[in-house]
C-alpha cells in the first residue's frame, strides 16, 4: 500500500527547494543545450567568436530574425553527409548484433552458475569496463598494427607472408567497438535471466520440450527486455562514436561521431556541426525512447 | 509481584476509555478506505482490528500511528484531538509487520533509538534497554545485528523497542505475518503474556481469525471501511450482527427463511431449503413489517445421523455429497433436497466408528437454541 | 556439480579471454626495454620513470583526478536527492521529463553531450557573463551532469528496495524527518552511494570526448592528453600508464568485493553458531 505521500503535509517546505536542485541541474545543463544547438543549426557560419551569425539581431530600430536552413540543405545535397549517417547505423547495428552474440550466452552462463560465484564471474566481466575506455581501444591498436603482435604471429607461424592491413580498416572498428560495448550488452542480459523462475524451464522440460527447445520457447522470449535493453545501451552510443573510428578506423570508415567532429574542430564550422548533432538526436529519438520505457520496466525509474 | 504491577492488574478492569475515534474518514483520491468510523479504545485492553486485505484495517491503524492523514474526523486522546499529529509527535508506537528492525544497528542500538529522541541521560538509557532485553530474555543478544536473529528473535526484539519508550499505545500490524505456522500460536501467547505484564494498551491489526480470537480482548471486524461488530471473541462467533460477520469467522450455513410466528421467547421460521420448521428458542425484540431473515448455524452444531432423531422441528433430509477427514474432526458436505450444501463438523472421539459413508442418506439436525437470527 | 560441456560455459570463457588478452599484452610490453612495443627487447622500468618526470602527464593525471572528484562527489549529492524525488514521490508534475533527463544520457553519443553543453556555456557567457571562459569548471558541470544519470539510476534503485517501514519506524520512535533521513536511510542506502561515487569518478575520469568539447587552455585532462599521444601512434609510455591504471582499478574493484564477501562470511559464521 503506496500511503506515504501524505507524510509531506508536516514536512519543511525548504525541503522541496533542494529536492528540485537535480531537477533544474538536469534542466539547465542537459535538456536546455539542445535548444542552443537547434538555434546555432538554423545560423550561418560566420569569420567570428564564436563562429555563427546571431539569430535575432536588433538593427537600426529593425528587429531581423534570420533563420537559415542553408545548413540542412547543405548536408542533404552531400553525400558524403548521408553516407556516414548510412554508415554509421549500418555499422552500430551489426555491432550490437555481434554484442548479443557473444554476450548473451557470456550472461547466461553468468545466471546460471552457483549463486555464489555469480559475483565473481560478473566481476570478471565487467572490471575491463572500470579501466579507461580510450586505455581499451589503445590496446587494439598494439595488437592489429602491421607490425602487431597478431600479423608478428601468424607470420611466425607461417600462416602469412606478409602482413595484413587490420588497423585502420572496418575490421578493426567493429573490433573495437565490440570489446568496448560488450559489458554493456552483458550486464542487462544477466540482471534479466538471473530472475527467471527455474520452475518455467522445469515445466517446459515436463511437458516434453528438449534443450533448444526450451531456450527458444521460454528463455529467449522472456529475456526481451534484457536484449532490447542491452542492444540500446550498444546501439545508441557506438551511432555516435568518435574515438574508436578515429584511432582504429581507416579513410574507408566514415562515421557521423567523426565527420561532426572535423566540422567542429577542424573546419569551425559550429553550424554545420550542430545541424549534423540535431539530425543524429532526430534519428536516436526512437531507439532512445524505447530504452527508456524498458528502463521504466525494469528497473521502475 | 509488586505493588506497582498489582496496580496495573487492577487497571485491566477495561472500562476507562483512552482513545475515542470519532466520523473517521479516509479518501485515496476518490475512494473511501475508511468510512465514518467511531471507535472507543479501552484502557489496557487488547484490541483486534480483523478483516481481509483491502477493508480499511492498516489504513485506520496508519491513521493511528500517524502515517496517514485523515480526511475528515477526529482521534481523541485525553480530550485532545490528536489526527493531525505526526507520527514522531504522538506517544504511540508500533511494531511492524516487518518489524522494521535497523539493520545497520545492534539489538541494543535498535531499542536505545526511540529514547534518544527522548532525552533521556546514557545511564537512564542504558538501564531501560537492559530491562527491555530482560523482558524478552534476550540479554545475550545485545550485540547482534537484527540478520544475526532467528525470525521469533526478531519480533521479540521488535516487540520491546516498541514498548522501550513505554507508549500510552501499542500498535501492532500483522504481529505474526511472518512467522511460519508453528511459532506463530507459540509467539501468539508470549506476546500477549508481556502485553499484559506491561500493562499497556494494545490496538493489532490481523487477517487471521485465530490470531484475533488468541489475542484480543475484543474485536472489530471491517469490511469496505466500515466496522461491522465489535465484541469479545465470543460475541462475535455465537451472535454475528450480520451475514458478513457470520461468514468472515469461522464457517456457517446460513438459509434465507421468513419468520412464521414470533413471540416473546421463541419464534419459528421456514426456509425453502429446510423440510421441517425452524424452531428458535428466542424471539426478536423489534416487531418489523419485513418477515425475511437468515438463519445461520455453525457446522460444529449442526449434527448428522443416520437415523432419523426422535423430532419433528430443526430436522431435514439430506445426502452425503463429499467427506473431509480432518484428523481431529471430520467435515461432511451433505446436500439438502433443495440441492443447498450443508457443513456439518463430526468431532472424531473415537478411533474407528463407524460413520457415514459417501451417497448415504443421512439426517441432519440442531439444537433450538444452536441457530442464530439475522436480518438479510 | 558434475562439469557438464555447456556451450555458453564456452563462450563465457572465450568471452573472458577476448576481454582480458589485450589488457595482458599492455602490460607486459610496458616492461619492454625497446620503444617498438611490438618487439620485445628485454624487461625494463623505463618507461615508469619516463612517465613520472613527463610534467606534462602528471599535470593532467592531478587535475583529472581532481575533477572526477568533484564530479562524482557532486553527483551523488545530487543523485540522492533526485532519487528521492523518484521513488518518493511518485506522482509529481513532470515526472516523465524527469526520468526521461535521467535516462537520456545514459545512452546518448558523446559528441552530442560534448556539443550542446559547449554551445551552452558559450551562449552563457555571451549572455550572463557565466562561466567567463572554459577550464576546469565546465568539464567539472560536464562531468556532473552524466555522473548524475548514472548516480541517480544506482541510488534509486536501492532505495526502491529499502524496507518503507524502516522509516515509518523511525518516525514512529520520535525522530523526526531530517534524523531519520541522516540514521536510517542514508545509513542504509550507504553501499549504493559509494559504487554510484566509485562509478562517477571512473566515468568522469575516462571522458575524453565531452571534455574535449567543453574545456579552454590550460585545463587539458589526462585522457585528452593520452588520446592526442594515442592518435600519433604507440608508445610505451602510454603501456606503463595504463598498467598502472588497470592495477589501481583491480586493486579497488578486488578489494571492495573481497570486504564485502569477509562480511557476508562472517554473517553467515555467526548465524552458522548460534
Amino acid at each position: 500500500m503506496n500511503t506515504y505521500p501524505t507524510l509531506k503535509k508536516f514536512v519543511p517546505q525548504g525541503r522541496y527547494t533542494l529536492m528540485a536542485a537535480p531537477f533544474l541541474w538536469l534542466g539547465i545543463f542537459f535538456l536546455l543545450p539542445f535548444l542552443f544547438v537547434a538555434k546555432i543549426s538554423v545560423a550561418e557560419g560566420a569569420l567570428a567568436i564564436p563562429p555563427y551569425t546571431a539569430l535575432i539581431e536588433w538593427l537600426d530600430g529593425v528587429l531581423n530574425i534570420r533563420v537559415s536552413f542553408y545548413n540542412f540543405q547543405w548536408l542533404l545535397d552531400d553525400p558524403l553527409y548521408i553516407q556516414a549517417y548510412w554508415n554509421s547505423i549500418k555499422m552500430a547495428f551489426w555491432s550490437t548484433v555481434y554484442c548479443l552474440l557473444i554476450g548473451y550466452p557470456m550472461a547466461y552462463a553468468i545466471a546460471k552458475a552457483p549463486k555464489d560465484k555469480q559475483t565473481v564471474l560478473l566481476l570478471l566481466v565487467l572490471l575491463p569496463s572500470w579501466t579507461s575506455f580510450l586505455i581499451r581501444v589503445y590496446a587494439w591498436m598494439g595488437l592489429l598494427k602491421n607490425n602487431g603482435l597478431i600479423n608478428n604471429a601468424l607470420m611466425w607461424l607461417g600462416v602469412i607472408n606478409e602482413p595484413i592491413q587490420m588497423l585502420n580498416t572496418n575490421f578493426a572498428v567493429y573490433i573495437g567497438v565490440v570489446y568496448s560495448y560488450l559489458p554493456f550488452m552483458v550486464l542487462p542480459l544477466y540482471a534479466n535471466l538471473v530472475k527467471h523462475d527455474n520452475s518455467l524451464l522445469e515445466a517446459a522440460a515436463d511437458l516434453g520440450a528438449g534443450h533448444i527447445k526450451r531456450f527458444f520457447t521460454v528463455t529467449f522470449p522472456l529475456s526481451m527486455n534484457g536484449v532490447i535493453a542491452g542492444s540500446m545501451l550498444v546501439f545508441i552510443p557506438v551511432v555516435g562514436e568518435y574515438v574508436i573510428p578515429e584511432l582504429l578506423g581507416g579513410t574507408e570508415t566514415i562515421m557521423i561521431g567523426k565527420v561532426l567532429w572535423q566540422e567542429f574542430f577542424n573546419n569551425r564550422d559550429w553550424p554545420v556541426a550542430s545541424a549534423l548533432a540535431l539530425i543524429m538526436v532526430l534519428i536516436l529519438l526512437v531507439p532512445i525512447g524505447l530504452f527508456h520505457r524498458i528502463q521504466n520496466k525494469e528497473g521502475g525509474l | 509481584m509488586t505493588s506497582d504491577e498489582l496496580a496495573r492488574k487492577d487497571g485491566r478492569k477495561h472500562d476507562e476509555i483512552l482513545l475515542s475515534i470519532r466520523n473517521l474518514n479516509k479518501y485515496y483520491g476518490n475512494v473511501l478506505a475508511v468510512d465514518d468510523t467511531n471507535l472507543d479504545i479501552r484502557q489496557g485492553e487488547i484490541f483486534a482490528l480483523l478483516g481481509a486485505s483491502g477493508s480499511g484495517k492498516s489504513t485506520l491503524l496508519r491513521m493511528l500511528a500517524g502515517f496517514e492523514v485523515p480526511s475528515s474526523g477526529s482521534i481523541m486522546l485525553h480530550g485532545n484531538d490528536i489526527a493531525h499529529l505526526p507520527p514522531n509527535e504522538r506517544p504511540f508506537n508500533m511494531m511492524f509487520q516487518s518489524y522494521a528492525l535497523f539493520p545497520h544497528m545492534s539489538v541494543e542500538k535498535n531499542i536505545a533509538y526511540g529514547l534518544k529522541h527522548d532525552g533521556m541521560s546514557k545511564d537512564e538509557i542504558h538501564d531501560r534497554v537492559q530491562s527491555m532485553l530482560k523482558l524478552v530474555h534476550m540479554e545475550k543478544y545485545a550485540s547482534r545485528k537484527p540478520h544475526q536473529l532467528s525470525g521469533g528473535q526478531r519480533q521479540r526484539v521488535a516487540l520491546v523497542r516498541s514498548l522501550a519508550k513505554h507508549p500510552k499505545l501499542l500498535l501492532l500490524d500483522e504481529p505474526m505475518g511472518a512467522l511460519d505456522k508453528k511459532l506463530r500460536t507459540e509467539m501468539q501467547l508470549e506476546v500477549v503474556d508481556i502485553i499484559e505484564r506491561v500493562g499497556v494498551t494494545c490496538v493489532m491489526v490481523t487477517h487471521d481469525q485465530e490470531e484475533a480470537m488468541t489475542m484480543a480482548d475484543r474485536i472489530a471486524i471491517m469490511d469496505e471501511g466500515q466496522i461491522q461488530q465489535i465484541g469479545s471473541p465470543v460475541d462475535i462467533y455465537e451472535s454475528p450482527m450480520n451475514r458478513m460477520v457470520a461468514e468472515f469467522i469461522g464457517s456457517v450455513n446460513v438459509f434465507e427463511s421468513e419468520i412464521v410466528d414470533d413471540q416473546e421467547n421463541y419464534m419459528v421460521l421456514r426456509s425453502p431449503d429446510v423440510e421441517s420448521d425452524i424452531f428458535v428458542g428466542r424471539g426478536v425484540s423489534s416487531a418489523v413489517d419485513d418477515k425475511s431473515m437468515l438463519f445461520a448455524l455453525r457446522p460444529e452444531k449442526t449434527f448428522i445421523s443416520m437415523d432419523r432423531p426422535d423430532k419433528d422441528k430443526n430436522v431435514t433430509r439430506g445426502v452425503v455429497e463429499d467427506i473431509a477427514y480432518l484428523g481431529g474432526h471430520t467435515v461432511y458436505y451433505v446436500k439438502l433436497p433443495s440441492g443447498k450444501i450443508v457443513h456439518c463438523f463430526l468431532a472424531n472421539t473415537e478411533r474407528r466408528a463407524e460413520r457415514p459413508d459417501w451417497e448415504q442418506d443421512v439426517w441432519v439436525y440442531w439444537q433450538d437454541d444452536a441457530g442464530m437470527v439475522m436480518r438479510s | 556439480m558434475p562439469q557438464r560441456f555447456s556451450f555458453s560455459r564456452l563462450m563465457f570463457w572465450v568471452g573472458i579471454a577476448f576481454l582480458y588478452v589485450p589488457m595482458l599484452v599492455l602490460v607486459v610490453y610496458s616492461f619492454n626495454e625497446s620503444r617498438l612495443v611490438t618487439v620485445w627487447a628485454g624487461f625494463s622500468g623505463k618507461w615508469y620513470v619516463e612517465l613520472f618526470q613527463d610534467q606534462q602527464i602528471m599535470t593532467a593525471v592531478w587535475r583529472s583526478l581532481q575533477i572526477a572528484f568533484l564530479s562524482a562527489s557532486a553527483a551523488v549529492v545530487l543523485a540522492i536527492l533526485g532519487s528521492l524525488i523518484m521513488v518518493r514521490h511518485r506522482n509529481f508534475k513532470g515526472r516523465t521529463l524527469f526520468s526521461g533527463m535521467i535516462t537520456a544520457p545514459l545512452v546518448m553519443p558523446d559528441v552530442i553531450i560534448g556539443l550542446s553543453m559547449l554551445l551552452l556555456f558559450v551562449a552563457m557567457g555571451q549572455m550572463i557573463g557565466w562561466p567567463e571562459n572554459r577550464g576546469m569548471l565546465t568539464v567539472w558541470i560536464a562531468h556532473t551532469t552524466f555522473c548524475l544519470a548514472y548516480s541517480t539510476v544506482v541510488i534509486s534503485s536501492r532505495l526502491r528496495e529499502m524496507d518503507r517501514s524502516l522509516e515509518e519506524a523511525s518516525l514512529d520512535l520520535g525522530a523526526n524527518q531530517i534524523r531519520t533521513f541522516f540514521q536510517v536511510t542514508l545509513p542504509i542506502i550507504a553501499p549504493a552511494i559509494v559504487s554510484a561515487w566509485l562509478l562517477s569518478f571512473t566515468l568522469s575520469l575516462d571522458d575524453v570526448v565531452i571534455a574535449s568539447f567543453v574545456t579552454g587552455p590550460g585545463a587539458t585532462t589526462l585522457p585528452i592528453e593520452v588520446f592526442s599521444s594515442v592518435r600519433l601512434g604507440v608508445t610505451p609510455k602510454i603501456n606503463a600508464l595504463a598498467t598502472l591504471i588497470i592495477a589501481a582499478v583491480s586493486l579497488v574493484a578486488i578489494g571492495s568485493w573481497y570486504l564485502t564477501k569477509r562480511m557476508n562470511d562472517r554473517v553467515s559464521a555467526q548465524l552458522a553458531t548460534s
